[in-house]
């Protein structure tokens, strides 16, 4: 270690990792992943949610979650955001490719993507 | 990409309940079930409740399971890892039973974590401690780069002053005045070196233990910047040897250390030079004494010597030095970080910052918990140990093992710190607390300690040697109801003695269980002495064990049971126990189906 920003870069790189375990993150994206997400796709969709919140850089504020059936299983793969102080908002039909949009336009942007919610 | 981490506790107390095979088990099944690459399995040091372990806790969610075994991880990974539906039955539950709602508790929500403050003990649970790069996401190291990039030395001990960092070690002594005086005491230009002393050896503390388990890499720094303080470039830890997963992790950080350049020559390019070396100690209990560390580092028997001259003048190799214990250690890189201000504004206004305690005896949840010094006997014991079991009635509490007392059950609202303990008649000590309820003897807890303190005494001095052995004794007669009422001022007088003229701090606080005792419990003693009885029932000669006629039915049981044949009676004919015979063992009661046999 020869330099404070060797150490910088250590810390950067390892604090995504390390932030998971501390849990209080102000929105969370809930991924149904019962038998009946499973079997409409939902791992993939949960799988792109992680990979898109770190690529992001969004991992301080966002976490990703799993749960269980929601109770709605025609329309899984289902996903609910909940962001601090406001109403949650739930997704239906999700698959990989709508992930992108989600995060770019509702976590990122604040505006929830009104054509994948239920109708 | 990983979505969740499952941390398993790889602690001393985990590991002996099982937490390897838990280990394992989680290996495979996330092969099985294709999840090695979205799960990542992480091995840390102690959660704090190990009388709930194996502990495994799920994140990010924050599940938290106790007594998890090999058996349930299939259900684990299928049902919450795979699922989302966390494993209710594996659920810790702090309300005994009585959940209302189906949702998991988090680590961070029970009661058990609410009320704890964890400085100290902040990575322990939460990093991989073999994982250098772990310790770095959190924050680690910066604390060394700060010192060497931004601070003088005399800054960095007057950070130390100000923040009132005290010795965790027992005594309490403010680390920076120690600090201070190794670097200005001698100017010689020549070897100082920095020691710490993790050979921890009070019956029931384990703090410094799971620090070095959870968390090693904080030792290491903290020891840097100690070196920096007072112009060291080599320092040793002294650990026992009964410590193995802590000597390995240890070597490991160590080793890993060397390898990113945080130890060695020219760290972070400012020329600074420190390297560390482990010792291992072979459990002497008096070896936790300074001098006689330092003596035991050198090669040589470890003996006390008197002080002056202190440490921070003449220590290891007779170069001044400084000593600090592994949890005043631990404290030091978050000071540097978040500055003195931060750590004062923890705490009362003589004991700054939080302390770890070791809780063991009478308790729901045995285990480590730190709390902000000042935070009473009663909240520890009731909210966050959650109690005595079996509803019993709280005794005392014995603080400072060996050479700590017993804080009776009217003084649970005392603040604790440093001065509330010594001025009650116990002290800090490393921070072992022992729960002790109406089934326990004081004067039994008495010549425990004292029969401790005789088998771990070195022998250099003769108040210690033969005063201690002399106490034994005296306690030993008392509760074999052989004891006279001149006996007490014996004890009393003889505890003066020792206190006043042994060697070493070990001898001079060895007569306060007994002191501590004799304060707060003399009725027990007279008890012993005149009645002839053990009202906890512990002190066997002074017991007797009897049939209730009434309530035996003559099932011949406990006569079967009885390993000397002190029972005697016919079928469905009431027995009757000889006392002559009767070793008092207990047997026939824990044999009784019916009740019918009583101790008094």
């Amino acid at each position: 270690m020869k330099s404070l920003a060797e150490l910088a870069a250590i810390r950067d790189k390892m604090k995504d990792k390390v932030s998971l375990r501390e849990g209080s993150n102000e929105t969370r994206i809930v991924v149904g992943m019962a038998t009946c997400g499973i079997a409409a796709g939902a791992r993939p969709v949960l799988n792109a949610f992680v990979e898109a919140v770190a690529k992001e850089g969004l991992s301080d504020t966002v976490t990703v979650l799993q749960t269980g059936c929601i109770g709605i299983c025609q329309y899984e793969p289902v996903v609910e955001v909940y962001k601090a102080g406001e109403d949650k908002v739930t997704y239906v039909h999700m698959s990989e490719d709508k992930v992108a949009k989600v995060i770019e336009q509702h976590i990122k942007g604040g505006k929830p993507v009104a054509e994948y919610t239920m109708k | 990409m990983i979505r969740s981490h499952v941390l398993i506790c790889g602690g001393t107390g985990c590991t002996s309940s099982g937490s390897a095979a838990v280990h394992e088990k989680f290996e495979q099944e996330l092969k099985a079930n294709g999840l090695e690459n979205e799960i990542k399995l992480v091995q840390t040091g102690c959660f704090g409740l190990c009388a709930l372990g194996p502990v495994v806790i799920v994140y990010p969610e924050g599940t938290f399971y106790s007594r998890v075994t090999a058996d349930d991880i299939p259900e684990i990974v299928s049902e919450h890892l795979l699922k989302g539906r966390p494993v209710q039955r594996l659920v810790y539950d702090e309300t005994d039973g009585a959940k209302t709602d189906d949702q998991p508790v988090a680590l961070s929500d029970t009661s058990f974590y609410k009320k704890q403050k964890r400085v100290a003990l902040r990575n322990c649970g939460v990093i991989d401690p073999e994982n250098i790069e772990e310790y770095i996401g959190t924050g680690g190291y910066q604390g060394l780069g700060k010192v060497l990039t931004e601070m003088t030395p005399e800054e960095v001990i007057d950070t130390i002053l100000a923040s009132g960092l005290r010795g965790r070690g027992g005594a309490g002594f403010p680390t920076g005045q120690k600090w201070k005086l190794a670097r200005t005491l001698v100017q010689d230009g020549g070897q100082k070196y920095v020691c710490c002393n993790a050979d921890e050896g009070d019956p029931g503390a384990f703090m410094d233990r799971s620090i070095l388990e959870g968390d090693p890499h904080a030792l290491i720094e903290a020891m840097a910047i100690a070196g920096y303080a007072i112009g060291a470039d080599q320092g040793y830890v002294y650990v026992r040897a009964e410590y193995p997963i802590a000597v390995q992790r240890l070597q490991v950080a160590i080793d890993q250390a060397r390898e990113y350049g945080l130890l060695g020559d020219d760290i972070f390019g400012t020329g600074f030079k420190f390297n560390l070396d482990l010792r291992l100690g072979a459990g002497a209990f008096v070896c936790g004494e300074e001098t006689a560390l330092m003596t035991s580092i050198e090669g040589k028997r470890g003996e006390p010597r008197p002080r002056p001259p202190f440490p921070a003048v003449k220590g290891l190799y007779g170069r001044p030095t400084v000593l600090n214990n592994v949890e005043t250690y631990a404290n030091i890189p978050q000071i540097i970080v978040n500055g003195a201000d931060w750590f004062a504004s923890m705490g009362t206004e003589k004991s700054k910052g939080t302390k770890v305690f070791a809780l063991g005896g009478k308790i729901h949840n045995t285990g480590l918990v730190e709390v902000p010094m000042g935070t009473t006997l009663r909240e520890i014991i009731e909210e966050i140990g959650g109690g005595i079991p079996g509803g019993k009635k709280f005794k005392a509490a014995q603080t400072g093992g060996p050479s700590g007392g017993c804080i009776p059950a009217h003084l649970i609202d005392t603040p604790i710190d440093y001065d509330n303990l010594l001025a009650i008649g116990s002290m800090m000590g490393s921070g072992g607390l022992i729960v002790m309820d109406e089934d326990n003897c004081m004067v039994d807890i008495a010549k425990f300690f004292l029969e401790f303190t005789v088998d771990e005494s070195c022998g250099k001095c003769t108040p210690c040697r033969v005063g201690t052995k002399r106490l034994y004794e005296i306690l030993d007669r008392i509760t074999k109801g052989q004891g006279k009422l001149e006996d007490i001022d014996k004890l009393e007088e003889l505890c003066h003695y020792i206190k006043s003229s042994a060697l070493c701090g070990l001898g001079q606080t060895a007569p306060n269980p007994v002191l501590s005792t004799l304060m707060y419990f003399k009725d027990e003693y007279i008890e012993h002495i005149v009645d002839k009885k053990c009202r906890a029932g512990v002190c066997k000669e002074l017991l007797s064990f009897k049939i209730i006629e009434d309530k035996c039915k003559g099932c011949t049981k406990c006569a079967r049971n009885c390993p000397v044949g002190a029972i005697e009676g016919a079928v469905k004919q009431p027995h009757i126990i000889n006392q002559d015979k009767c070793i008092k063992c207990g047997a026939c009661i824990d044999n009784c189906a019916f009740k019918a046999i009583i101790k008094e």
